[in-house]
């Protein structure tokens, strides 16, 4: 008993096979916006690869590329194929290959669903990279005179004016390292003595962030420095203002800015894959009616398409069998040699 | 005289009639997208309404949506027109609407023309009302707890950060102006008051800018705060320092961003405008040339087109005299119900 059976006369053929044929082409259009979402991925990663210490891995929009451009090539092969099913001789010629053809596509869509999972899964990676980073990245502010580090500053700078956030975890990042050059402090100064004095590490640390952290929409001038320093200002409390810098920590804003486009690329990859099972299945429909006409020679008789020749578990059974009999097969090949050079 | 005299054999008239229908389509295309770009303009200018004194500006983009509708309507017609104009049937029924059609889309054509120019005539009006703009925005910039001034803080400092600008004419603007809301200043201080005994207003004036004007691009930590006064900070010099602040002034910056737009999208408006003249004439010789052939026995002959049948000037006094007399008839009449009672009650 074959799975899913439905009968078929000449007009219900060709109208699967012209719907198949419409579906197909949507399915091109689909991968390659597979192919478009991968290098817009890749350019967000490459865009912000300073702040990732430039080993972020390349790999799910590399994928995600690659699926897009075998999407489109099995799309349009598979579109051909359709168009040419209703004419007997040109779809003669691609008979032999279609149930190869067939199996590929059920295991791309396995591919595509393994992809879409790796969108959602590929976050915490990325976590991890973010914050190493984040981390370097901020070390290397002051470092304007460095090559192959000059752009830092400026980089973080509009990192925190775009993405509205501040230091790492947040704003107190910036008290632990020196953001401020050797070469703006004047070493003669009591003031600039004392904090260096006051640290192990000889590193002049201060209460203050860079202005990039500032808020716009707070209702005073911006305090960037001595803020935790209540009587250094007027009418301000430490503890209680929310408003002047940002609070949110650039990992935080980093890490919801790419989870954001990696959720919506797998689920339109799971859209995609949806659409890639329903030609598939088509396909299958249109090439078993086509090979079950009741009468050969005559292209209008009637017949009878199926998902599956036998039901799932008959299916499972046989492939099974015929592995078994390939590995066999490789066995007694062994074994005949084996006897050969026992005989010799 | 005849202006612009054409044969037109059959054929050519056939064809004329085809490249007529294509051109009407396409030209339908460019009216959509001349009212896209209108819409586009406007909310442009809309986004930056806080920092600009006037509206006169808004006149372009509005000119750019009506011209965009009336041609989607006017290139419908002409397409319509054109479909019927083989047949000499059905041709006659447009008789008396050519006329009045003419006129309608040679005026918005002729908008279409103007709204382009005044694109770049309108320069000096939008320089003029952003500078007024800006300088309330930066007068009411520390008005943080004032209604109706209290987001100015937060839109100056987006602007300046998102255009790379500091100030009205420069930086130096901001030290003319108070920016520091008096809630933040502590009166009893003696550096407070002698700032504001230095000058007549009693303001607080520092020469500081807010950290908007910060440019990223610095090697060193952002100098807001004492900007002229070199022995405040180690190795700075005031003069020669270029990349601390942003040099440019935002009207600057603003106008020449707005009049990039505008010259784009003048550009393109021009095009359709050639494109719309092109389907106007086109049909007015399609239609000149099915005129002649109207009545006649063999709708196969060799016919005549023109552009218009008398000189320019007759032409466009004959359009102008029935709307003139119109308003000079409503005239006599309103002065001659006026005159009438006067005698009739001595």
């Amino acid at each position: 008993m074959a799975l899913m059976v439905v009968k078929f006369d000449l007009k219900k053929r060709v109208k699967l096979a012209q719907t198949v044929w419409f579906m197909y082409w949507f399915a091109v259009l689909a991968g390659i916006l597979v192919l478009s979402l991968g290098l817009f991925f890749k350019i967000e990663l490459r865009k912000r690869s300073e702040l990732m210490d430039n080993n972020e891995s390349h790999f799910l929009p590399n994928l995600l590329i690659a699926m897009g451009l075998i999407a489109c090539a099995t799309n349009a092969f598979g579109g051909k194929v359709c168009y040419d099913s209703l004419d007997p001789t040109k779809f003669g010629k691609w008979k032999p290959m279609l149930k190869t053809f067939l199996v590929l596509c059920v295991g791309f869509n396995a591919l595509l669903v393994i992809t879409a999972l790796l969108c959602f899964v590929m976050r915490i990676p990325l976590q991890f990279t973010l914050a190493e980073g984040l981390k370097n990245g901020m070390k290397y502010y002051k470092d304007t005179d460095t090559p192959g580090r000059c752009y830092m500053k400026r980089t973080l700078d509009l990192m925190q004016i775009e993405f509205r956030c501040c230091g790492n975890d947040n704003y107190r990042d910036w008290f632990e390292i020196q953001w401020v050059s050797n070469r703006y402090l004047d070493f003669s100064a009591k003031e600039v003595k004392d904090r260096i004095g006051s640290n192990v590490d000889g590193q002049y640390l201060m209460d203050g962030v860079p202005f990039s952290c500032c808020n716009p929409s707070s209702p005073r001038p911006c305090i960037q420095y001595q803020m935790t320093n209540n009587s250094a200002h007027y009418s301000y409390d430490h503890y209680t203002e929310e408003l002047n810098v940002w609070r949110r920590g650039c990992r935080d804003a980093l890490l919801s800015y790419y989870g954001g486009i990696m959720n919506t690329i797998g689920a339109l990859v799971l859209l995609v894959t949806m659409l890639e099972v329903s030609v598939t299945v088509g396909l299958q429909y249109v090439d078993t009616s086509l090979s079950t006409l009741a009468n050969p020679e005559d292209m209008e008789s009637e017949s009878e398409g199926f998902l599956l020749e036998k039901t799932v578990k008959e299916t499972f059974t046989d492939i099974m069998a015929k592995m078994k009999v390939m590995g066999k097969g490789a066995k007694v090949e062994e074994g005949g040699e084996e006897g050969v050079a026992s005989v010799s | 005289m005849v202006v612009m005299k054409m044969k037109f054999p059959f054929q050519k008239r056939v064809k004329l009639a085809q490249g007529l229908w294509l051109l009407s389509w396409c030209a339908t295309v460019a009216g959509a997208t001349t009212f896209t770009l209108g819409c586009l303009l406007k909310t442009e200018l809309r986004r930056r309404a806080e920092v600009m004194d006037n509206t006169d500006i808004h006149i372009v983009p509005n000119t750019l949506m009506i011209v965009g509708l009336a041609s989607l309507g006017i290139n419908y017609f002409a397409s319509k027109i054109c479909q019927d104009a083989l047949d000499a049937g059905r041709f006659p029924r447009w008789k008396n609407f050519l006329k009045p059609y003419f006129a309608v889309s040679c005026f918005f054509t002729v908008l279409m023309l103007l709204a382009v120019i005044m694109s770049y005539a309108m320069k000096g009006s939008l320089e003029s009302s952003l500078k007024a703009g800006l300088r309330n925005g930066i007068r009411f910039y520390k008005d943080t707890d004032t209604p109706g001034r209290c987001f100015q803080k937060q839109n100056i400092d987006r602007l300046q950060m998102e255009f790379q600008c500091c100030g009205n004419n420069d930086f130096r603007d901001w030290f003319e102006v108070q920016w520091i809301s008096n809630r933040y200043l502590d009166f009893s201080s003696k550096e407070v008051k002698d700032r504001i005994k230095s000058n007549v207003d009693g303001r607080y004036l520092v020469d500081g800018v807010p950290f908007s004007c910060c440019n990223p691009r610095s090697p060193r930590p952002c100098i807001q705060y004492r900007l002229t006064n070199n022995s405040a900070h180690y190795n700075y010099d005031y003069q020669t320092e270029e990349l601390n602040i942003y040099l440019r002034g935002c009207r600057e910056a603003l106008v020449n961003y707005y009049m990039g737009l505008m010259n784009t999208i003048g550009a393109g408006v021009l095009s359709v405008f050639l494109l719309q003249a092109s389907v106007l004439v086109s049909l007015r010789f399609l239609q000149t040339a099915m005129e002649a052939v109207a009545g006649k026995e063999n709708t196969e002959i060799e016919t005549e087109g023109y552009l218009l049948e008398n000189g320019v000037k007759e032409t466009m006094m004959e359009y102008l005299n029935p709307v003139l007399t119109f308003l000079l008839l409503k005239n006599q009449v309103q002065e001659g119900e006026e005159t009438t009672p006067g005698p009739a009650t001595t």
